[in-house]
């Protein structure tokens, strides 16, 4: 090893004419490198200040948290657990629900946002602005929204959730619609069959695995929005998290955090299975 | 050019017809058993989640009365006075709205450091010892999993009202999410150049920093501006529980049924966030172009 060494620095002088870049790296990179970083932490440094952050609320915050993380043990649902139960089931109906009417509001306005299958300019430009502005506004938002339409409870947890994923699911719909395969639609269309024959046996058989996957994927994310919506009083498990954490009742509050990620946990594991079956049987492949 | 059309005998014709029909049918069968699993867990999910139909198309017309109501009453000769109307908390809103990007950026940067630290120990090419990888597994799916609203929540009660619980929220829910994808752009390097580096002796830091970092990095970069696209969203809400930015103004306007400020309030919170979208997913392009460059 030494003499290999040796060799290399007796040749050192013809090594860094032959690699230029390595020996000498680039000055204005490296400086620029350094102005991001440090304009970076600039940024981070007043958004400390303009937040008030200080060390002493940091600490004393820290202390509250290990008083809480402590008296969370033993999680325990006291005489609460068929009400907590009952909000769980309440939980994954909003998903359920709401996911599967989200799809079905999104399927037509896929298909009009896909360009292979509405060539007119302004009516995708103007679907996919509309699906672009729904999503903008967050599933609580709508949550809220909805709430003063058709009053406190689980209903409205479900229309936010279907209004909120009608624009994810839009958007996902008419990229593998335009994602798919030309040649069977004009199989179709070369049969005689009118424009809605051929999206029905020359488009849906292709894009519909990648659809129904994209729909149990949101179905998952959906089960921890419905935990949270809740919170604003949509129905659902996060209306009985946030009156005990209210009320300081750690112990419920560890019950139903366990709740919660056990449930995912499981809607997770059955929906992954049920992904892959789907998706080794598609045909278009969506990036 | 003449053609004939193969005829199979009979016998066979049927056999085949036969073999069809059944394919056919079982596939129907499979199709016909999936669609009542899902009809009767709509059904159950219908009575738990209290759906009334009849509510609803009771109130259904509320809902267009509702967004006609959001819209401000704007007239062409007056529209000056009437968008300052519209708009007229104007300076407190825009002074909340750098706050809810700062929250989103403060809580970013703290989760992206600590996903940058905790990637390379819950990577399975770079960390031998099975128990620290999955601990740190562990670790990082508690911090993804219990929403962010809830550690907001929480965060709230132990910190006090202000934007601080909301950036640490958004901080922890960042650490987790990223950490797992960070460790999974790690697991899918070019494991030669490491090997390189711990051939001439190099150290564990040194040869992440000069092996592993360079295939990572831009990655990493792009993974974290999609992140705070995602954290943008969210912090606009974390005022909803209290925890900071614009959400607070938000909420107050829907609960008391101010129409004209929701869609102001909304007006603002989808042009940033459009704008933020733009403008990252710009820097994410130039970002993968300058991987390929290099």
């Amino acid at each position: 090893m030494n003499a290999l060494r040796e060799a290399v620095l007796a040749d050192d002088d013809a090594l860094r004419r032959r690699y230029p870049e390595v020996f000498d790296p680039h000055i204005m990179r490296s400086a620029l490198a350094a102005i991001l970083v440090a304009g970076m932490l600039a940024l981070a440094v007043f958004g400390f200040w303009r937040l008030d952050f200080s060390l002493a609320r940091f600490g004393s915050g820290l202390a509250q948290i290990a008083h809480i993380v402590t008296s969370m043990w033993p999680p325990s649902p006291g005489t609460q657990l068929p009400v907590f139960l009952h909000a769980l089931a309440e939980t994954l109906a909003i998903a359920l629900i709401g996911t599967l009417t989200g799809a079905a509001l999104a399927f037509p306005l896929g298909l009009l946002a896909a360009k292979n299958v509405i060539p007119n300019v302004f009516a995708h430009f103007a679907v996919r602005r509309l699906l672009d502005t729904v999503r903008g506004v967050d599933v609580l938002i709508w949550a809220l929204i909805f709430i003063n339409v058709v009053g406190l409870g689980p209903f409205a947890g479900i229309l936010a959730i279907a209004v909120s994923d009608m624009g994810s699911f839009g958007k996902l719909f008419s990229e593998a619609i335009e994602n798919s395969d030309r040649k069977p639609v004009e199989g179709v269309v070369s049969t005689g069959a009118s424009p809605l024959h051929a999206v029905r046996f020359g488009l849906v058989p292709q894009v519909f695995p990648v659809m129904a996957s994209q729909v149990l994927y949101y179905f998952e994310s959906n089960t921890r929005s419905a935990t949270i919506i809740g919170i604003v009083g949509a129905g659902g498990i996060g209306l009985h998290l946030t009156e005990q954490i209210r009320v300081l009742d750690w112990n419920k509050v560890a019950f139903l955090v366990l709740m919660i990620l056990v449930t995912v946990a499981v809607i997770d594991w059955i929906s992954s299975r049920l992904r892959f079956a789907m998706i080794s049987r598609s045909v278009v492949v969506v990036s | 050019m003449a053609s004939a059309v193969i005829r199979l005998p009979p016998e066979q014709l049927d056999r085949a017809l036969a073999h069809y029909r059944a394919a056919v049918a079982a596939k129907r069968a499979r199709t016909a058993l999936g669609l009542t699993i899902l009809a009767a867990a709509l059904v159950l999910a219908g009575i738990a989640g209290e759906v009334d139909l009849q509510k609803f198309l009771a109130n259904i017309h509320r809902l267009p009365a509702y967004v006609w109501n959001l819209i401000p009453a704007l007239s062409w000769q007056t529209l000056d006075a009437d968008i300052a109307e519209w708009f007229w908390d104007i300076k407190g809103w825009l002074s909340l709205l750098p706050d809810t990007l700062l929250i989103a950026y403060v809580g970013t940067l703290m989760g992206v450091a600590g996903a940058f630290v905790l990637c390379f120990f819950a990577s399975a090419n770079l960390e031998k010892r099975n128990w620290v990888r999955i601990a740190s597994r562990r670790f990082l799916e508690f911090c993804r999993t219990v929403p962010e609203l809830v550690f907001a929540l929480l965060f709230v009660i132990a910190f006090g009202l202000g934007a601080m619980p909301g950036v640490l929220a958004l901080a922890i829910h960042t650490f987790g999410a990223l950490g797992k994808l960070f460790a999974e752009v790690v697991e899918n390097i070019d494991m030669n150049p490491v090997e390189g580096a711990t051939a001439t002796g190099a150290s564990r830091v040194a040869s992440i920093r000069f092996a592993v970092l360079p295939q990572v990095i831009s990655n990493f970069a792009s993974y974290a501006l999609l992140r705070f696209e995602i954290n943008v969203r969210s912090a606009a809400v974390m005022g909803f529980v209290g925890a900071g930015g614009i959400g607070h103004d938000l909420m107050v306007a829907i609960r008391k049924f101010y129409y004209t400020d929701v869609s102001a309030i909304l007006t603002l919170i989808i042009a940033t966030v459009m704008i933020i979208d733009l403008v990252t997913e710009r820097l994410r392009h130039w970002l993968i172009g300058w991987e390929q460059r290099t």
